[in-house]
């Protein structure tokens, strides 16, 4: 293919992009690797859901139908990997590389060479880890959050690559935050001053500072790992002196900033489109603000709500319980704040703010779960059941990734310069908002009645509601396959947008073509 | 629009009366039968009652909003964007709501967290995939492993009631009297847990967790293994009888006198020998409760994980290797030490079985004193 491509000469180099393979794998801009970012995204948020949906197949029925356990255990796994760390960060990096220069009239990320690179090495770390589940003895069977020793001494041989491929999503994130931070102090236009960014800019300065500080805790965490696994170290094994809770902590001190990773730059999001929508500005910017670096700085104090039975001392539990409480908070400042910001406004429903409204009360009932499992003496029955697994995926679906559905549709037309499907749109919508509820809101009682989390065969007064709930675990994978189409028929072609095509939008984005063109603000804009 | 409006309210609507009506059905959390599971019972609808009236005023101003204020009805957008009075409220209110809230949840913990005074304690070691329950103060001990028959997970028979969480030996408790749990493991990180008695503690290899229950109600209580350990991690439950406290000291003594005859029988074994044919079919029985999990029924494991024993120099190569392996398990791995879990004569059968099964034929038998000769020889 790269044969074809005619030779560029330095001149049309500026204006214009290559051709053929080399244009996506030699670029440096912005959009070109926003793009490969959601690509990305989305085909590994297809390979995780095909994992879902043999995991909901074998759970349709009690007994063992489809899969044995151990590749039941490698599915859980590598879905919740491949979810994480394939398809909801990348995606919101790639939001990230599209939308931050554009919104903070910079004409390209501060480190273009190093964005590149960060983008073009998750590739390979995912065909590792799918490679791994080929390798004899199968890939990592040992749960996302890979419990030593559970990881170490009892892993399949396959580890290494698992911990290889962490080490190096590792590697894309840091970059890609460091990118992220560098940019947004140094390249604002003239004028752009912190308290007038718009909230998704704010929300990714966080997050890349969350990121910054606990994805080396991860690199540690799958070192300690290696080591014990390969080289006779004892870090997590108590023959040797280790402790296997030890490993926890690490863990879940990188993990619970994470889920706050996952869900802030959500928050920017949502913060952009509901105001957009309701035509009135967002109501308490400056707390919005202040909430998110407090769920930010909270997020280093909790982790050890993941942990209440692993046997901490009472104080322990204590001192984790009331700060995980506290982040009820700043989230409910952001839930009021955006209520308050559709009230007297003049709301309008297309699908971007279909999918923010959505978000904002599904995400608060997954917040509301997350509350009734921070009380500690509750969440000795809710722990590893289902309860939690319909918590993380309304925090996560119905949050994170229904906010980065409500993004691509809102800014769809500036990416593409065309308008996508409305129609297409709203059936995409109400399949996935129908389908995700029968999916996840039946998994709180499977929880509250006693069915473990990670099992592949169950007791048989499970049997209905798990029917129910693989009825629309299916119905929602089927659903994302509109999206799909309607994405690749926005691209392809359909009614020409505006510069502006949302009435109510606000930002130095609009103010460009849409398309927009392959840069912009190569000459600053002066923001008043 | 108005559409989603009723769905959704209709939704949340029909929410409540379910969970209220769900206090005899498997909707919701048990009560359990102990004051601690009905505290925490208590706890957990009181949390989600708090939840569900500020999920109706949040979402009701919101869906007055969607209903209301929309551009189709021709209303112009306020333009107000800040109010220093309302932001305060709000962080506020819901501050108090969380303090009045960790006030009971914090009793309840300290109250759980006290496991001293006990009447009865019980050492429950997990490990890949069965539970171990040491009487500390009597000296009894045994296994409990999953019963459901094979065939039954595989859907060659029909499932019966209490699929996947019944197990050959239950643990037996006293009511009316404080137990305490002594947790720990022999592999990896388990997890015990009988909702009704509201205790899940983890079973931590190389350390020691405690937790406590009392139990009000005589019954059969039915748990599961609640941290995944592997493999057959939905295989691994939990059976807890309660017994008024006489018949619980009777069974102790029962128990006891027949461990001691089972000690003494096995003593008046190792002057006999077994016969291939008693060797070969109680091996098989033996082989399928405790090594065809891993090592798989049909002895050729699983490729790259548990290695197989058809044809492997283990099972056809020096017996005494091999009697050793089955005795003190292989450390680093996932092979257990069985001289604790099988008896001489199981452990004779199996090892007899697994070096004559599955085209191995040695012809080679091995009998309840040789394996007693390897024990012995280690120590």
């Amino acid at each position: 293919m790269s044969s074809v491509a005619e030779p560029v000469d330095g001149h049309e180099h500026h204006h214009g992009p290559a051709t053929g393979l080399k244009r996506w794998l030699f670029t440096t801009n912005h959009k070109d690797i926003g793009s490969l970012y959601l690509w990305f995204s989305f085909a590994m948020f297809l390979v995780g859901g095909a994992m879902a949906m043999v995991i909901r197949a074998e759970l349709f029925q009690p007994g063992l139908q489809l899969v044995d356990p151990n590749f039941f255990n490698q599915m859980t796994t590598v879905h919740g990997l491949i979810m994480v760390f394939g398809a909801v960060m990348p995606a919101f990096t790639g939001l990230a590389n599209w939308m931050i220069p554009m919104m903070i009239g910079a004409p390209d990320m501060a480190l273009p060479r190093m964005n590149n690179w960060s983008f073009w090495i998750l590739p390979f770390a995912f065909s590792m880890l799918l490679f791994s589940l080929f390798t004899e003895g199968g890939g990592p069977n040992f749960g996302w959050t890979f419990y030593a020793p559970l990881s170490t001494t009892y892993s399949p041989e396959s580890t290494a690559l698992f911990v290889f491929a962490v080490h190096i999503m590792g590697i894309s994130s840091i970059m890609g935050a460091i990118n992220v931070v560098v940019t947004i102090v140094n390249m604002r236009a003239p004028g752009m001053t912190w308290m007038k960014l718009p909230l998704f800019v704010w929300t990714w300065l966080i997050t890349a500072f969350l990121l910054i500080a606990v994805m080396p805790v991860l690199a540690g965490a799958v070192t300690m790992v290696l080591t014990d696994k390969y080289f006779g170290t004892s870090f997590f094994d108590a023959a040797g002196g280790g402790d296997p809770v030890m490993f926890q902590h690490i863990f879940w001190f990188f993990g619970h900033p994470e889920v706050y990773i996952m869900i802030l730059p959500a928050f920017g999001v949502v913060s952009a489109i509901i105001p957009a929508f309701s035509r009135k500005p967002l109501f308490g910017y400056a707390s919005m603000v202040y909430a998110t670096a407090s769920i930010a700085i909270l997020s280093f104090l909790v982790w050890a709500h993941h942990m209440f039975t692993t046997g901490m001392p009472l104080f322990g539990q204590l001192f984790f319980m009331y700060c995980t409480m506290l982040i009820a908070v700043p989230t409910g400042v952001k839930v009021f704040n955006w209520v308050a910001t559709m009230w007297r406004g003049a709301l309008t429903f297309e699908v971007p703010m279909l999918f923010a409204v959505a978000f904002v009360i599904l995400f608060t009932i997954g917040g509301f779960s997350g509350l009734m499992l921070a009380i500690t003496p509750v969440d000795f029955q809710y722990h590893d059941t289902y309860f939690v697994v319909a918590h993380f995926h309304y925090v996560l679906v119905t949050g994170a990734v229904f906010s980065i559905m409500a993004a691509v549709y809102y800014w769809l037309p500036k990416w593409t310069g065309h308008m996508y499907d409305e129609g297409l749109g709203k059936m995409h919508f109400w399949c996935s908002l129908i389908s995700v509820n029968v999916l996840f809101f039946p998994m709180h009682f499977l929880g509250l009645a006693g069915m473990p989390r990670r099992i592949p065969d169950y007791a048989l007064q499970f049997a209905d509601i798990n029917q129910i709930v693989s009825i629309g675990g299916f119905a929602f994978g089927l659903s994302q396959l509109i999206f799909l189409w309607l994405v690749i028929k926005c691209v392809r072609g359909g009614e020409a947008a505006a510069a502006k095509p949302w009435e109510g939008s606000e930002g130095l984005e609009w103010t460009v073509p849409s398309p927009a063109p392959y840069h912009t603000f190569t000459t600053p804009p002066e923001v008043k | 629009m108005l559409r989603t409006a009723t769905r959704l309210t209709a939704g949340v609507g029909a929410l409540l009366p379910l969970i209220t009506a769900a206090a005899e059905t498997p909707l919701n959390m048990t009560k359990g039968v102990t004051a601690v599971s009905q505290d925490v019972y208590q706890l957990h609808m009181t949390i989600f009652y708090i939840c569900c009236v500020i999920g109706l005023i949040v979402f009701g101003v919101m869906f007055w909003s969607i209903i209301h204020h929309r551009k189709s009805k021709g209303v112009k957008p306020a333009q107000f964007h800040e109010s220093t009075k309302v932001e305060i409220f709000w962080t506020a209110v819901p501050l108090l709501i969380l303090i009045g809230m960790a006030i009971p949840a914090t009793q309840v913990l300290m109250n759980m967290d006290d496991t001293s005074e006990a009447d009865v304690t019980v050492l429950v070691t997990g490990s890949q995939w069965k539970w171990h329950y040491k009487y500390i103060d009597d000296d009894v001990e045994y296994y409990s492993l999953l019963a459901t028959p094979r065939a039954e997970i595989e859907n060659k028979l029909a499932k019966t009631d209490n699929y996947l969480l019944e197990v050959d030996r239950p643990l037996v408790l006293p009511i009316g009297k404080k137990v305490r749990f002594l947790m720990t493991s022999d592999d990896v990180i388990h997890s015990w847990w009988v909702p009704e008695f509201a205790v899940k503690k983890d079973a931590n290899p190389g350390f020691i967790n405690e937790a406590w229950t009392r139990i009000d109600e005589p019954g059969t209580y039915r748990g599961q293994c609640a941290e995944l350990c592997g493999k057959d991690h939905g295989f691994m439950p939990i059976v807890v009888i309660a017994k008024p406290d006489t018949e619980y000291r009777a069974w102790l003594t029962n128990l006891k006198a027949e461990q001691a005859q089972a000690k003494a029988e096995e003593q008046k074994l190792l002057a006999m020998s077994m016969s291939m044919e008693e060797l070969m079919a109680e091996g098989e029985k033996v082989y399928l409760a405790a090594c065809a999990a891993c090592h798989q029924p049909n002895g050729e494991g699983l490729k790259g994980v548990f290695p197989g024993l058809k044809g492997s120099p283990l099972t056809i190569g020096d017996i005494n290797g091999h009697i050793d392996i089955v005795i003190h398990g292989k450390k680093g791995t996932a092979m257990q030490a069985f001289d604790k879990q099988l008896s001489l004569r199981e452990l004779a059968a199996v090892i007899t079985y697994e070096r004559n099964a599955w085209g191995n034929d040695t012809g080679q038998m091995v009998q309840p004193k040789d394996v007693d000769a390897r024990i012995k020889s280690a120590i």
